[in-house]
């Protein structure tokens, strides 16, 4: 299979071949060269990802869907970004001023560095820690200081209540985000995502785990889908009570960057899914299919990620386009009562599978 | 292990990731700034409250609700930080670790038991 690690290290030995006495210029370019590749990666999935979910969104409710701009109203998402662009950034008396500007900051940084985590392809993989599930977990938790921020600092009730909720909400989930990555954790005995899609060269976690792994990836589908404030648990932006949540005071490209970094957030946890659960970039295998198994590895890599990337935000958009929005007591009820206890349960029974051997 | 793409350092990369962010939004606003009108008047700059005058400051008191699942929510995150490492060596400890970590999650089980017969998961 093709191995991205090639072009990098041609790369890295064609700069340190013309600089040869400037190993600090060599890394600086290089870095620049990533913040690139990141900037450009993501715009262009949150742009896939805005046209995915509204064709997807019509589909389900049987609606044509953007259709004008372009052929099929593939160019519709252009003419949006230019659009909001040239809206005004309408500045309010009543805010806080350096914490109304802060919070898009937070908002997408947290997303661009779970963005930068995630394994692209095999030997594409931007941020490498060896706690990298770990560095996901704590960063994403930047997010929710700036949702709390946005909505503060606003000073509309409308904001403050979103946020609150919004941060009760993303805060509680992410117990159970957390519960369900750790019962991976266990069986795989890393916490590098490498080491997590190496481990499952022979099989998914998915196929791998027995109930446990079924569990928890039920479980993280739920608890994601909250933690994105979408799906049935959009009600921080519930706009029938508080018109846009934390955003409301937000214009222009300033709310679009939230938007934006929505649409990412979504990318991620479908990524984060497809790393945990479904293999990563490992194409998939079934033992004993020989022939089957040499034509899935011509497939690249990056292919397979991005593949299951989109099917897995395929089932985020069915979830959040079939079931009606929870109220504040159910979600939280949904969380605490039961998917945090039963997350918990689950880690246990992972935790025995792993020490008996019980697993493939 | 902590070496990434083109061997460098995650930290340095992950530096380069938050930059990126940052000139993202900056480049964002920098360009709505040059492309888009300004105009400031008195009732623009009002809060949005459904088209009457806004009463009252909107930093007020909420809900002591949210304080209470913040609470809870400390406790059992705390709880995950300490059992990351003991998930990443759980086959290499084997069967020894099992009753240690089980008699801690009883603990915190318990603490969420109390919390719930008090009703601290009711919302009211």
């Amino acid at each position: 299979m093709f191995d991205l690690t090639i072009v990098t290290n041609w790369v890295h030995g064609l700069l340190t071949g013309w600089m040869p006495s400037m190993p600090w210029l060599v890394t600086t370019i290089e870095c620049v060269l990533v913040g690139l590749f990141l900037l450009v990666a993501y715009s262009v999935i949150a742009m896939i990802y805005i046209m995915y979910e509204r064709w997807v969104c019509a589909w389900i409710q049987c609606r044509l869907g953007p259709n004008r701009v372009g052929p099929k109203g593939t160019l519709q998402i252009f003419a949006d970004v230019i659009k909001i662009l040239q809206k005004e950034i309408i500045r309010l008396w009543s805010t806080d001023k350096f914490l109304f500007f802060l919070a898009p900051f937070l908002v997408v940084t947290a997303s661009v560095l779970t963005f930068a985590c995630l394994p692209w392809g095999k030997g594409f993989q931007i941020i490498d820690f060896n706690i990298g599930v770990f560095f996901i977990v704590a960063v994403s938790g930047i997010g929710v200081l700036g949702v709390l921020l946005a909505g503060w600092s606003s000073n509309s009730k409308y904001s403050l209540l979103g946020a609150m909720r919004s941060g009760a909400q993303m805060i509680s989930y992410e117990l159970s985000v957390g519960f369900s990555v750790l019962t991976i954790v266990c069986l795989a005995g890393t916490m590098s995502i490498t080491g997590i899609v190496e481990a499952q060269a022979d099989g998914w976690f998915l196929f791998k785990g027995h109930l446990p792994a079924l569990l928890a990836f039920i479980i993280y589908i739920i608890a994601a889908n909250a933690e994105n404030n979408r799906g049935p648990f959009d009600l921080p932006e519930a706009e029938h009570e508080l018109t846009a949540g934390y955003h409301t005071e937000y214009s222009g490209i300033h709310y679009g960057l939230f938007y934006l970094a929505e649409y990412l957030n979504l990318f991620v946890v479908s990524g984060i899914a497809a790393l945990l659960f479904l293999g990563g970039w490992m194409p998939l295998h079934v033992p004993g299919w020989e022939g089957f198994n040499t034509v899935m590895d011509y497939i690249p890599s990056t292919l397979w990620f991005l593949g299951k990337a989109f099917f897995m935000t395929f089932v985020f958009m069915w979830i959040r386009w079939s079931f009606p929005r929870v109220r504040i007591d159910q979600l939280l009820a949904l969380e605490w009562r039961y998917l945090m206890p039963i997350g918990l349960v689950n880690l246990v029974v992972m935790a025995v599978v792993v020490t008996q051997g019980w697993h493939f | 292990m902590d070496i990434s793409i083109f061997g460098i350092q995650g930290t340095t990369l992950a530096v380069t990731a938050a930059l990126t962010a940052v000139v993202l939004v900056v480049g964002a606003l920098v360009i709505a700034r040059l492309v888009g009108p300004r105009s400031y008047t008195q009732m623009k700059g009002e809060p949005y409250e459904c088209g009457i005058p806004s009463r009252g400051d909107s930093m007020a008191q909420f809900h002591v609700g949210y304080y209470l699942f913040a609470i809870l929510f400390l406790m059992f995150d705390v709880e995950t930080v300490f059992l990351f490492p003991w998930a990443v060596i759980c086959r290499t400890l084997g069967n020894s670790a099992l009753p240690a970590v089980g008699t801690f999650l009883v603990i915190l089980a318990l603490g969420l038991a109390y919390a719930w017969r008090k009703g601290a998961l009711r919302w009211k």
